[in-house]
């Protein structure tokens, strides 16, 4: 049963109350827009990126603008929305109610983090407005130590920003810790949990790194430390090393809370439990441990010396393998099930696809002989697109999808989340195929301009991402539409057998009228026929 | 909202998503070892860079470090440690319920970390006078001054950034007796300290590393 | 109470030890750095067991701490996997390989 009244976004009332609101899922929607919108701005400037690219000439845009498009578009992507967004917005609502908790750990901190959130995104709009940096979102010395711009000011933003992923990560370990309810142990926790578990381990133990990375290239900045200046005796690569260590995990951080997700969504839709519950959740941990490992194999042909390379790339591989064993458990989960391809599957579906090419085409790039070639070409922008497109931000979409009923009340247009489900499959994939074949064939990436030869697929990937666009616009579109009706969505619209299902869709400011007691796991179907 | 939970009078300090005290107790230890663990890393990545640049750098590092005073950072280190033990003592006065002994080892901490704030002050002050600073504006001469300037940069940076974090403890510690000299912690009820206690023995931990690297070695 | 007092008389103690350590020349300045860094670690893992209380807390606090400077290690040995390791420019990237005498 739903009712407009007594649900968490009306009570309690007043703008004061959201400013200052201690609820976890009100932080959940905040975050929920608030990347969001960001999502959108680094949109319209990946739109603009791939206007200029029509042409070989440097034309709509010159080269300096493009390099500060391009390096805007990384970070406000992925400083702004996709570390931030499934675990601040989805984990925020759905981790303590999957707990059967009324809220995470420390709910204060939980706000903090959110308006730390807000601070970091406020100085990053300061340093565009102010000019904009042209470094690319790697800020590679010694050119970023240099260069004019307002590099100092765009890196204190990203600083405050780590702080905000940081709280976020150490609330969930606490919570899923210490406020479990009753007779959750550990393997009846939703594998989002496991997911989001993890993924707080890297947000914990990776973010410091970059904070530090960037208040020493603040410091070259500002007094010409020359630690990372090769005039000055410093070591460029040594930026590198710093930068990595967090930067990737960091990926991580992107992929694990999609996997999570994934992991939610496909039982429920094919109504039979999770295969390899345990294989899942640890090979989380397994890939939270090992992402430590291997960040030097973004820095193959940087001067890192050759054992450094080997080594890296022997440990890349390892990383490989608990993902796949995920790709094949959520395979053999769906194997014999009833499907049920309602919008969310669709998207999870779709993310073992689009995953799977983004995965094994990183392998290409994981491999030391091969990166040569590739490294710095359109081939690293496809995959990276095919992991964290198409990879964390369907699987978001995924989970849009899923929780929009329990998180607003409402239901949204099946059928129009269909249409555009299309569009984006079509479109995305139109966009990113084409550039694993230039950068193979070696149209290098942050280029501007580029030889007459790759005209067409340039073509081909920009009328992709028109068609990616209008896919996109049509989701926000009949998600907003759904908003005015009134409330009309069951507690349990898909069957799920998580916790969050068995409070109404909105959910009260408390969450739960009594303290509910597991006693069954999270994907029971078998035992549960009432649930089928 | 209904509870059929137990009617034992809680803490006016339990907050309302946690069941009992206790559950509430460990979840701020982990909160808190978790944010230690955050800030071992972040002075760890210029532990390692120093490290790094002290290897590239070695004459010009030895060089550079005999400018630092060792009785100085002797006196800091001892100056720190008991700041550590009176640390230590004023949350054993709170677990025993001691109001005096609590607010007493409060205010001998923040005394310490004061001491440790002035003694730095003149360190830094001599450094100015002689022109030993960081990077660009290192005026000092002497052989190797390219290296030598990184020393002081790396010295300014984790002695700077050490000190702020020193500065924030008082801020914290300072906070803390304000609220036990209005009784809120005794024997029921002294997480606060305990954390607070903490942050501050990492502080002191930070150090126990930084003079042997800085002051003695290099 | 009194674990306290001995444990910051060991921490006093260690401090004039090491001070004391560093004036003395060894072999090669190496061993000054280990022993100072291993004094260091002993003083530290006092605060840490008996000032922290790790010693009888819970042992995921322990495991925290500890995990903290395994990926402190990690991020530090992997980097000097690099800088200790380089080549100098002139010899061919292939002298590597054949350096390790594999065959």
């Amino acid at each position: 049963m739903s009712s407009t009244h007594g649900d968490y976004l009306h009570e309690p009332k007043g703008w004061r109350s959201w400013l200052f609101t201690l609820d976890h899922k009100r932080i959940g929607v905040l975050y929920f827009w608030s990347t969001l919108a960001a999502f959108v701005l680094g949109g319209i400037l990946a739109m603009l990126i791939r206007m200029e690219l029509l042409t070989p000439k440097s034309d709509l845009l010159p080269a300096d603008t493009y390099n500060k498009v391009f390096t805007l578009h990384g970070a406000i992507m992925i400083f702004l929305f996709i570390i931030p967004a499934i675990p601040a917005a989805f984990g925020n609502f759905v981790l303590p109610l999957m707990l059967g908790a009324k809220d995470v750990a420390f709910p204060r901190l939980n706000l903090a983090s959110y308006y730390l959130y807000v601070a970091g995104t406020l100085i990053l709009l300061g340093g565009i407005l102010g000019g904009g940096i042209d470094t690319g979102w790697t800020f590679y010395t010694p050119y970023s130590s240099t260069t004019g711009g307002t590099v100092s000011l765009m890196v204190f933003g990203v600083f405050v920003l780590g702080f905000s992923s940081i709280f976020t990560g150490i609330n969930f370990i606490a919570t899923i810790h210490k406020l479990r309810a009753p007779g959750m142990n550990w393997f009846r926790l939703p594998l989002f949990a496991w997911g989001t578990y993890a993924t707080a381990i890297i947000q914990v133990m990776a973010t410091p790194v970059l904070g530090i990375t960037l208040l020493l290239l603040i410091m070259e900045r500002v007094f010409r430390i020359g630690i990372f200046d090769p005039k000055l005796g410093g070591d460029p690569v040594l930026f590198q090393h710093f930068f990595w260590f967090y930067s990737h995990p960091a990926v991580y951080i992107m992929i694990l809370p999609g996997m999570a997700i994934i992991s939610e969504v496909i039982p429920v839709f094919s109504r039979k439990t999770i295969f390899g519950y345990k294989a899942i959740a640890y090979s989380s941990l397994a890939i939270a441990l090992i992402s430590f490992l291997v960040w030097g194999h973004h820095m193959f042909i940087s001067g890192q010396s050759q054992l450094a390379s080997a080594v890296f790339s022997f440990l890349t591989f390892l990383v490989a393998i608990p993902s796949g064993i995920k790709i094949w458990n959520w395979l053999a989960t769906m194997y014999k099930g009833s499907i049920k391809l309602d919008a969310p599957m669709i998207y999870a579906v779709m993310f073992l696809a689009l995953f799977a090419i983004g995965g094994l085409t990183g392998l290409f790039l994981g491999a030391l002989s091969t990166d040569v070639h590739l490294t710095d070409t359109y081939f690293v922008v496809a995959h990276f697109h095919y992991v964290m497109v198409g990879g964390t931000f369907i699987a978001y979409l995924a989970g849009v999808h899923y929780w929009w009923p329990k998180m607003f009340g409402r239901m949204y247009s099946e059928k129009m989340a269909r249409l555009a489900g299309a569009l984006v499959f079509i479109g995305f994939n139109l966009t990113f195929l084409s550039q694993f074949l230039m950068g193979s064939r070696g149209m290098p990436r942050r280029y501007a301009s580029y030889v007459q030869d790759f005209q067409p697929m340039h073509v081909l990937s920009t009328v992709g991402s028109w068609i990616l666009a209008l896919g996109l616009f049509l989701i926000l579109g009949y998600l907003l539409v759904s908003l005015r009706k009134k409330p009309d969505a069951p507690a349990n619209p898909w069957g799920g057998a998580t916790l969050e299902w068995e409070t109404p869709s909105p959910p009260p400011p408390h969450n739960f009228d009594r303290t509910p007691v597991p006693t069954h796991g999270p994907y029971d179907y078998d035992r549960e026929p009432a649930l089928v | 909202m209904s509870e059929t939970t137990t009617t034992t009078t809680h803490s006016p300090f339990l907050q309302h998503h946690y069941a009992e005290m206790e559950q509430q107790v460990d979840a701020g230890k982990i909160g808190m070892w978790l944010f230690l663990v955050t800030e071992i890393l972040l002075f760890g990545g210029l532990f390692v860079g120093f490290a790094i640049m002290s290897g590239q750098h070695h004459d010009a590092f030895r060089l550079a470090h005999e400018h630092l005073s060792r009785p100085l950072g002797a006196l800091n280190t001892v100056i720190l440690l008991v700041s550590s033990f009176t640390m230590v003592m004023a949350v054993h006065s709170a677990r025993h319920s001691r109001q005096k002994a609590l607010v007493r080892c409060l205010a001998a901490t923040i005394a310490l970390a004061g001491a440790f704030l002035v003694v730095k002050y003149f360190e830094y002050s001599h450094k100015f006078h002689d022109g030993l600073l960081p990077g660009r504006f290192y005026a000092a001469g002497g052989p190797e001054p390219a290296g030598q300037a990184m020393f002081f940069s790396f010295y300014f940076m984790m002695t700077g950034l050490h000190g702020l974090h020193i500065l924030g403890g008082m801020i914290v510690l300072t906070w803390l007796l304000v609220r036990s000299r209005r009784g809120h912690f005794s024997s029921a009820y002294y997480a606060p300290v305990d954390l607070g206690g903490l942050y501050w023995h990492l502080v002191d931990m930070i150090w126990i590393y930084l003079f042997p690297l800085l002051y003695l070695i290099g | 109470m009194r674990t306290y007092v001995i444990v910051l008389a060991a921490l006093l103690a260690l401090t004039a030890l090491t001070v004391a350590v560093s004036g003395i020349h060894f072999g090669s300045p190496a061993v000054n750095v280990i022993v100072a860094l291993g004094i260091a670690s002993l003083k530290a893992s006092l605060v840490a067991l008996f000032f922290m209380h790790l010693l009888h807390d819970k042992p995921l606090n322990a495991l925290i701490f500890v995990s903290g400077l395994v990926f402190l290690a990690i991020f530090l040995i992997l980097i000097l996997i690099d800088v200790d390791f380089r080549l100098p420019e002139e010899v061919p990237p292939s002298a590597f390989w054949a350096g390790l005498r594999l065959w």
